[in-house]
């Protein structure tokens, strides 16, 4: 990686942070652990390396590290939309959904 | 000449693609994009477009549920784009670790209960951090040290990170749960050799940015990294899990965004942002709740102070279920203040069964939550929301402060802390200037708790002694059901 990359990676970072800040900022306090349990959710989108880990050749060791981070990231993807959504079932309003 | 239309362009953008598919594997030898790539990249930035989309939905409960759909769209299109990427030339392995993954992590999801929220977060955040020192690591040992200082940098900080996360967030659990004890362990020294174990851990990424072939310090900075997650956890009290949960949650998403760096990944970078940022968030709110500073929250050991219940034998009106049901049954306009004795009862539809006997009664029931109440943000709304509480009669500490005073009564129920006058008054308290529900300024405060024991931080409550104040003693489910009952009759 060098030098040109890794700015533009900033660049994402940057933007990404200050947009977050911004739709972050606007969660009500009654939806705080859904919205962990959401960003728990998609921060297993980090199976985007992990399988590629594992799929790809590159000897017992990074496969196996692979596969673990696979199954780890896959349990907070699955349990984690479950749960997030199990849990936001539940907010109702007086008289209706 | 006119120039050429969008058509031509377009036409050519066609052709150009057309040609790349065509030579595929000399267009890979050129580092060009494959379409098996072009499919994976164009997926990862569908995906990023939806997490945005759905993180938007959170702001308000009724596009809440819309909002996580999108985000789950966007993983299953990450994922599927991942899955044709050139560099996977076998699917045992993935298979293996999706099957054990699914498998894990459906009870996870379904069968959980909401009073074990904190603890299913904070597992979750180590499986997080787990997943992503084990990325780091592997991405080391396959490209070694050619990856570039740039990388190797965030290859190291991704690693430390996530062992940190990984351990730390099973000590919290470990807490939470009740296998370690909820108080702060502390020892002489404790914070020097924190300071100099991170000073240890920034010298190593150091060290292996400008040597990046000793694997050694690579795998004795994951170490470390395992090391510190412990120690830096373990003297921190029950009480301040909420900022403990929060700052876990940063690490695990910084520990993604270095591995988005290191990978050259964009969603990587998003998702680790968002994540990121999301926990930074949380951890300010929090310890603004409290009124302390991360510092403080960390390296305070905060609770290890003996108790500074005074010594005089203040005297407190304990009061029967029968006669809280009798000032219930008078009052127009009723308060219930939960707290973490509430989950811990597990009393919430107890609660919410009282609630709906007041308001067949004719009384205006609310409830108040203070932003710290339970272990971890939004605990005590996750509660009441699965009791079927209506989430527009739950109001927050800046909604809710000033009605107080023209309530009748108030329940506070399994809280203590969060409705001590003394952080308004007592300047030598430990929690003076934290934000707190006036209680105390109503006509009648029943208060629920276990026994007379002061509450968690070990401060003495001025409210227990005041006129006002009936003390209901008892477990908050029992008690709650009981004065039910009375109402009842």
């Amino acid at each position: 990686m060098n030098v040109d990359k890794f700015l533009f990676g900033l660049y994402i970072f940057m933007l990404a942070a200050f947009l977050g800040y911004q739709v972050i900022s606007r969660v009500p306090q009654l939806l705080h652990t859904p919205l962990m349990a959401f960003t728990n959710a998609i921060s297993g989108i980090s199976l985007v390396a992990s399988l590629v880990i594992a799929g790809s050749d590159h000897g017992l060791t990074s496969a196996i590290f692979g596969t673990i981070a696979v199954a780890a990231a896959t349990i907070n993807v699955v349990g984690g939309f479950l749960i997030t959504d199990r849990m936001l079932k539940m907010f109702k309003k007086r008289g209706g959904p | 000449m006119m120039a050429p239309g969008p058509f031509v362009v377009a036409a050519q953008a066609a052709h150009e693609v057309a040609a790349q598919a065509a030579h595929g594997v000399a267009a890979q030898a050129d580092g060009e994009t494959t379409p098996r790539m072009l499919l994976y990249r164009v997926a990862l930035l569908v995906a990023s477009f939806l997490f945005l989309l759905g993180l938007r939905g959170l702001s308000r409960p009724e596009t809440a549920r819309r909002g996580l759909q999108y985000a789950a769209v966007g993983m299953l299109l990450g994922v599927l784009g991942t899955l044709v990427h050139e560099d996977i030339v076998s699917y045992h392995w993935i298979i293996l670790g999706l099957v054990v993954g699914t498998l894990i992590g459906i009870p996870m999801g379904l069968w959980i209960p909401m009073t074990k929220m904190p603890e299913r977060i904070a597992l979750s955040h180590a499986f997080g951090g787990l997943a992503v020192a084990l990325v780091g690591l592997a991405e080391y040992i396959t490209k070694g040290p050619e990856m570039g200082s740039f990388a190797m940098a965030a290859v190291t900080t991704e690693a430390l990170l996530g062992s940190i996360t990984f351990t730390g967030s099973l000590v919290a659990f470990g807490k939470l749960q009740g296998l370690l004890s909820g108080k702060p362990q502390t020892f002489v020294g404790q914070n020097t050799l924190n300071f100099v174990l991170i000073g240890a851990a920034l010298a190593g990424i150091v060290t292996i940015v400008i040597q990046p072939d000793l694997s050694p310090v690579m795998f004795g900075l994951a170490g470390l990294g395992l090391l510190l997650g412990v120690l830096l956890v373990m003297p921190i009290g029950g009480a301040d899990m909420p900022v403990v949960i929060c700052l876990l949650n940063a690490y695990a998403g910084l520990a993604a965004a270095a591995a988005g760096f290191a990978l050259d990944n964009e969603v990587l970078i998003i998702c680790g942002a968002l994540d990121g940022g999301s926990g930074i968030i949380l951890a300010l709110i929090m310890s603004k709740a409290m009124n302390r500073s991360f510092y403080n929250v960390l390296f305070g050991a905060f609770g290890s102070v003996s108790a500074t219940v005074p010594g005089k034998a203040a005297a407190v009106r304990e009061g029967a279920p029968e006669d809280a049901a009798e000032l219930l049954k008078l009052a127009g306009s009723v308060i219930i203040v939960p707290g973490y004795g509430m989950a811990v009862a597990q009393a919430q539809h107890a609660v919410r069964d009282l609630a709906n006997a007041m308001a067949a009664n004719g009384t205006r029931v609310r409830f108040a939550v203070h932003p710290v109440a339970g272990r971890m943000p939004g605990h005590m709304n996750v509660l009441l929301a699965e009791a079927n509480v209506p989430y527009d009669e739950v109001f927050e500490l800046e909604d809710i402060n000033s009605e107080f005073a023209q309530a009748d009564a108030v329940y506070v129920i399994g809280a203590n802390d969060v409705v001590n006058p003394a952080a308004e008054d007592d300047k030598t308290s430990p929690i003076y200037g934290m934000p707190v529900l006036q209680v105390w300024k109503s006509a009648t405060v029943l208060f629920n708790k276990r026994s007379l024991a002061s509450g968690y931080a070990g401060i003495d409550n001025p409210v227990f002694y005041r006129d006002n104040t009936v003390m209901v003693l008892g477990d908050a489910k029992k008690m709650t059901e009981d004065i039910g009952k009375a109402m009842a009759h």
